[in-house]
């Protein structure tokens, strides 16, 4: 039996289901960014799959691009991270709350 | 079975596995485990990459995520000095409506996987080596190219604002 684009796109959506798990039910600020880069994981690894079986490079130029950004949004996110820990002590979902009415 | 099949319900069992570990892990709440099976989703993630035949992409998934993104996250984790979560309830509304969410893009997703029409497998003869990707990436997509150049600084430049002591 081959390996076919379906099964990659299954793999794929397995882990963008468990990324969004992660964002939804943990309550650490840094899990849930890692449930993010999860899902952006399971996004790429589709374009890849899509790419290589349409006979296209362009889907892996594009993951290449993703993948630069998710690099930026990480390092801007921690920093935010840092910023808001140092002010409230806690990285915690439910001790950031002060938004809420 | 031949190797490359072997190979690629290995890496996606791994893959998934490790995925798992690193939202829901049953055996210890702390964020640096979590991190630590992240990294390992990454690297069986650049597995399938090379099955793919995504060599250039593989080799960058390794360097850029399970080097450096991933060192980040250790360096903030341990510079805040996260101890495990405490055990607090999860709520019930959250926890319902997460599972809800969860089921109906599942829903979605397998429906459209079971109606789509499938490409034959076979005979892909794409290669994804540097050589081919940076024509295309010097060529057709230089304008993207030189603008991510410039979202990469505002990056750095935002970052180094965002961690001074005082923010104004």
């Amino acid at each position: 039996m081959n390996v076919g684009l379906e099964h990659y796109i299954v793999v794929s959506g397995i882990l963008f289901c468990l990324g969004l798990l992660g964002v939804i039910l943990r309550r650490n600020l840094l899990v849930i960014y890692m449930g993010l880069e999860l899902m952006l994981n399971a996004a790429n690894l589709a374009l890849v799959a899509f790419s290589r079986f349409n006979n296209q490079l362009d889907g892996q130029v594009f993951v290449f691009f993703v993948i630069t950004v998710a690099a930026a949004e990480v390092a801007v996110g921690l920093a935010l991270i840092v910023a808001l820990y140092r002010r409230r002590e806690s990285a915690h979902v439910e001790d950031l709350a002060s938004l809420k009415l | 079975m031949d190797w490359p099949t072997i190979l690629f319900y290995l890496f996606a069992a791994l893959t998934v596995g490790c995925g798992i570990l690193v939202v829901a892990n049953p055996f210890s709440n702390n964020p640096v485990t979590s991190a630590m099976f992240l990294v390992l989703t990454i690297l069986w993630l650049a597995g399938l990459y090379v099955l793919l035949h995504a060599f250039f992409l593989a080799a960058v998934q390794i360097l850029v995520y399970a080097g450096a993104v991933m060192v980040l996250f250790l360096f903030v984790i341990m510079l805040l000095d996260l101890r495990a979560e405490e055990k607090r309830k999860i709520k019930v509304f959250s926890l319902v409506g997460g599972l809800l969410a969860i089921g109906g893009i599942g829903a979605v997703f397998l429906g459209s996987v079971l109606k789509a029409q499938w490409p034959l497998a076979g005979a892909p003869a794409i290669e994804g080596g540097t050589a081919p990707l940076g024509k295309l990436l010097f060529a057709q997509y230089l304008l993207p190219f030189e603008i991510i150049s410039v979202l990469l600084l505002v990056a750095m430049i935002g970052v180094i604002l965002l961690s001074k002591r005082e923010l104004k």
